[in-house]
């Protein structure tokens, strides 16, 4: 169960990502809570798998359009496919990451699993999952935290 | 326009970071006159047969890595050089990380995500007592 102040720091996290890597503001939507254990996904999904203190999976999930479109901002001119999947992972990885700054180093974030095509493997480890939309230029992308 | 920094030796840098992104974003990035990019890793195993190859005078290291990472990585690189200047970039933001990392042997510590001034300003922070 996450407390409001921890779904805070990953709303912190992606808006301070888009920001700096993008120079361009992304707007965080209200988070809901899904408790199907099924909270969606685009095209594009980095996961990251947490382990230590807390345990479950933050995954950032975007369409194609997003990444090459983000890619572009960051000067990169390959927007490969390899690349589209590198950087979703590195989004996935970086909210993670600086999330660390709260939740402590006993959190523990795994290298990015990157899911493409096999949207099966995109499963949600408890039913309870919160969902941070994201919005940018035309763009909708998603932040998904399910932690016990 | 790159920058200059007071000695102008030109020194070694090597690139370990498991995204190919960041890896070509540091090479583009980075403005100091006198480094020059011999090498790229994409996890720690790979930056340790590099630096051995290659001999950087500089790298930057990423932590959350597969097969090594980057921790065990800082040690590895100093127990062959202790000379080496190594600044850590990484997501992990937590006080604890960069502690260790410097206790490992790292010299500088730049939190992802990054503007290109603040890659720059690490680097000249680095260099500063070269």
């Amino acid at each position: 169960m996450l407390k409001e102040a921890e779904i805070r720091t990953f709303i912190e996290g992606t808006t301070n990502y888009f920001e700096i890597s993008a120079r361009q503001t992304a707007s965080v939507g209200s988070p809901y809570l899904v408790t199907d254990g099924k909270p969606g996904y685009y095209e594009y999904t980095g996961i990251i798998s947490i382990s230590g203190a807390r345990k479950g999976i933050v995954y950032f999930s975007a369409p194609r359009g997003m990444l090459t479109v983000l890619l572009m901002r960051m000067q990169e001119t390959d927007t490969s496919d390899a690349n589209i999947m590198d950087l979703v992972g590195e989004v996935a990885n970086t909210i993670s990451g600086n999330a660390r700054k709260d939740f402590g180093r006993n959190f523990i974030i795994s290298v990015p699993t990157i899911v493409n095509k096999d949207v099966e493997k995109i499963t949600a480890p408890f039913a309870r999952s919160y969902v941070i939309p994201i919005n940018w230029r035309t763009h909708s992308a998603k932040l998904v935290v399910c932690l016990e | 326009m790159k920058q200059r920094v007071d000695s102008q030796t030109p020194l070694k840098l090597m690139i370990v970071d498991d995204s190919n992104i960041i890896r070509r974003r540091i090479e583009r990035s980075q403005q100091i006159d006198r480094l020059e990019v011999v090498g790229a890793a994409s996890n720690g195993r790979e930056a340790v047969e590099l630096f051995r190859r290659t001999r950087p005078d500089v790298v930057t290291m990423d932590l959350t890595m597969p097969e090594m990472d980057g921790i065990e990585c800082v040690e590895q690189l100093v127990a062959i050089n202790s000379k080496v200047l190594i600044l850590v970039v990484s997501a992990l933001a937590d006080k604890a990380t960069a502690v260790e990392a410097i206790e490992k042997g790292a010299n500088g510590f730049l939190c992802k995500p990054f503007t290109d001034r603040q890659l720059n300003d690490a680097f000249l922070e680095l260099l500063s007592d070269t």
